[in-house]
């Protein structure tokens, strides 16, 4: 990969914006991800947001729900492109692993984000 | 009735539809009355992806809602129709005139609309359109989540 991919956090109101800044304090990398919110849109306005964020560069699309306006814009958006990828139920520890492994390809890095949030979500004991 | 809400919503099937409505009216089924997405198999496949497997996802073409709706209000389980724009709703109310109940539920920002209210917005024609569905009998409210007022007509247009 010549260029590292970008993560775009799509979310409905400031859960986005709220992760990016969370990734910066613990990581200090600035240039990683960037953040869209759904409000206000309908799904014409958000395409437009999604594809402003994205500028044409290889990128993971990190959807807070599997369904919903933010889903569905940013499915449409990958479609036909092979150097976006989409992945959802976004969660911190995901976002925290791609920042570090972003020289792979947009589908093998949401494959390790899906699979770095999901051992995030466990029930300890007390 | 079993459709317990007629919405324009121009995010069609979305978080406040599924969750924000189809939690506590116990949804069972959406009907989504689109002409363009009911000539997309690829975008039903979207649409169905993003709701849970429990509930249904009816594709409907404004033509078809005469014949099909009966089916619905006679189903015994509770269903939301969505529509995606006034003029989709003119066509609903023309062609299906039992219809008498519209939840206007979230119309985004647009050029040459104005702010009716936060999740409004409208231009005059569209405005002109919907005092006309109310002059036919329609009742029409805006109402964005289940727990806000139903804001009259009046108030927002």
């Amino acid at each position: 990969m010549s260029e590292p991919l970008l993560g775009v956090i799509v979310s409905h109101a400031a859960l986005a914006e709220a992760l990016v800044k969370a990734v910066v304090v613990i990581t200090g990398l600035e240039d990683a991800l960037v953040a869209v919110s759904n409000d206000g849109c309908d799904a014409e306005s958000l395409t437009q947001r999604l594809t402003d964020a994205v500028g044409g560069r290889p990128a993971v699309l990190f959807i807070d729900l599997p369904g919903g306006s933010c889903f569905t814009s940013s499915v449409r958006q990958t479609r036909g492109h092979s150097d976006l990828a989409v992945v959802t139920g976004v969660n911190l520890a995901m976002l925290l692993d791609f920042v570090f492994h972003r020289d792979v390809t947009p589908g093998e890095a949401a494959r390790r984000a899906a699979e770095a949030g999901g051992k995030a979500i466990r029930v300890p004991t007390a | 009735m079993s459709i317990a809400l007629y919405r324009i919503d121009d995010r069609l099937i979305h978080g406040q539809v599924v969750v924000g409505w189809g939690q506590p009216l116990d949804c069972a089924f959406i009907v989504l009355v689109d002409n363009e997405v009911r000539e997309s198999d690829w975008e039903q496949d979207l649409y169905r992806m993003g709701v849970p497997p429990n509930l249904e996802v009816i594709f409907a073409s404004t033509v078809e809602v005469a014949e099909r709706l009966p089916t619905w209000e006679a189903d015994g389980r509770v269903g939301i129709l969505l529509v995606g724009d006034i003029d989709t709703a003119t066509a609903l109310c023309a062609n299906a005139p039992q219809v008498k109940r519209l939840n206007v539920g979230g119309i985004h920002h647009r050029p040459g609309r104005t702010e009716r209210l936060r999740f409004v917005y409208l231009t005059d024609e569209e405005a002109a359109k919907l005092r006309q569905l109310a002059a036919q009998g329609v009742e029409i409210t805006a109402q964005d989540v289940p727990t806000a007022r139903p804001i009259p007509l009046g108030e927002f247009t």
